[in-house]
């Protein structure tokens, strides 16, 4: 089963979507990576990749995030982990929760990454 | 210009130092349109990159600018953690072993430093980032070093093309970052990345002025 991995700038955010999320498919892995590794509000690269890492199986990883630099740090986590087959990892430019939800569910159902990437086509935003 | 390993690493000291002092200024201007941590971010990732590279002997540029990088990338916490994380990261690989550069090689890391802050952020040159007062500066270099200027008239020039460029960033809507939600009320402000760009590279030709002088 694909998982998830939300990345918020404020682990309250990424908390509380989680939680949402479960709701739907409470089946479904869903890690973590909210906030600065000292409680800031931000995102950290060590964070995304210790998520990334309890997320992975071969069936891959999704991974969802709220603004600018949660992207820029879930790139850069991806190109510093090399223990991981990362083509099997890929990241969403969705409406964060919108797009958690709707992954949940896709994945609790069997779907293969790729299916949900295109499940997910209809919460994409510009960012 | 050749500046050895123990000289860059008093120049990226003095860079923390100035990071410091200008901690609130910079978080001030991110405060007006962003979202008001640009400069204690940048300073905690800089403190820690003193800790870093502290005991450096800076026989291997390339692996001291590497540390640099991890430390940046793990302790800034803002968009500039990646975006300064990757400029160093790159200026580090593009010098490698190297143990001491002069102004062609300086021109050829920032220019590495600069595609790598360009590709990281999707970022091009007119949308209010740090770009704009970094992609000005290293052009400006090139085009003193091909007139053969001294290294010093070199980077003084590269100084001010960089001020140019960020003092335009007030005229500049944002289309990227937190600034970009604020679409036109973004007018008027500084881009505070486009500031401490600046100010690392004003830094960087005093502390060589110094060095040279």
């Amino acid at each position: 089963m694909v998982s998830l991995v939300i990345v918020s700038h404020s682990e309250k955010i990424a908390k509380g979507i989680k939680e949402l999320a479960l709701q739907m498919a409470p089946d479904v892995k869903i890690e973590i990576a909210g906030g600065t590794g000292d409680g800031r509000i931000g995102t950290d690269c060590l964070n995304i990749m210790n998520a990334i890492n309890n997320a992975y199986s071969d069936d891959g990883v999704l991974i969802l995030f709220d603004l600018g630099s949660a992207l820029m740090n879930s790139e850069m986590a991806l190109d510093f982990m090399e223990n991981i087959d990362k083509s099997k990892v890929k990241i969403a430019k969705c409406a964060i929760v919108e797009g958690a939800i709707a992954g949940a569910v896709e994945a609790s159902i069997g779907k293969t990454i790729d299916e949900i990437l295109e499940a997910l086509e209809s919460y994409r935003i510009n960012k | 210009m050749s500046l050895n390993g123990q000289q860059i690493k008093q120049i990226i000291f003095k860079i923390a130092q100035m990071i410091d002092e200008n901690k609130m200024y910079l978080t001030e201007l991110d405060a007006a349109i962003g979202d008001g941590d640009h400069g204690i971010n940048m300073s905690k990732g800089f403190q820690a990159v003193i800790d870093k590279i502290k005991d450096d002997n800076g026989d291997n540029i390339g692996d001291m600018l590497k540390k640099v990088s991890m430390a940046l990338i793990a302790n800034v916490g803002g968009a500039s953690g990646p975006l300064y994380g990757t400029a160093f990261m790159k200026a580090g690989m593009w010098v490698g072993n190297r143990r001491e550069i002069s102004i062609e090689d300086y021109y050829n890391m920032l220019l590495e430093a600069l595609n790598g802050i360009k590709a990281r952020g999707r970022a091009s040159i007119g949308e209010k980032t740090m770009v704009d007062s970094l992609e000005p500066a290293i052009n400006e270099l090139k085009v003193s070093i091909d007139n053969k200027f001294n290294e010093l008239e070199c980077l003084e020039k590269m100084v001010n093309s960089a001020k140019l460029g960020m003092e335009n960033t007030k005229n500049i809507v944002a289309t990227k970052g937190r600034a970009s939600y604020l679409g036109e009320r973004s007018i008027g402000h500084l881009d505070p990345g486009a500031v401490s760009c600046y100010l690392i590279l004003k830094t960087i030709f005093e502390e060589v002025k110094k060095i040279k002088g």
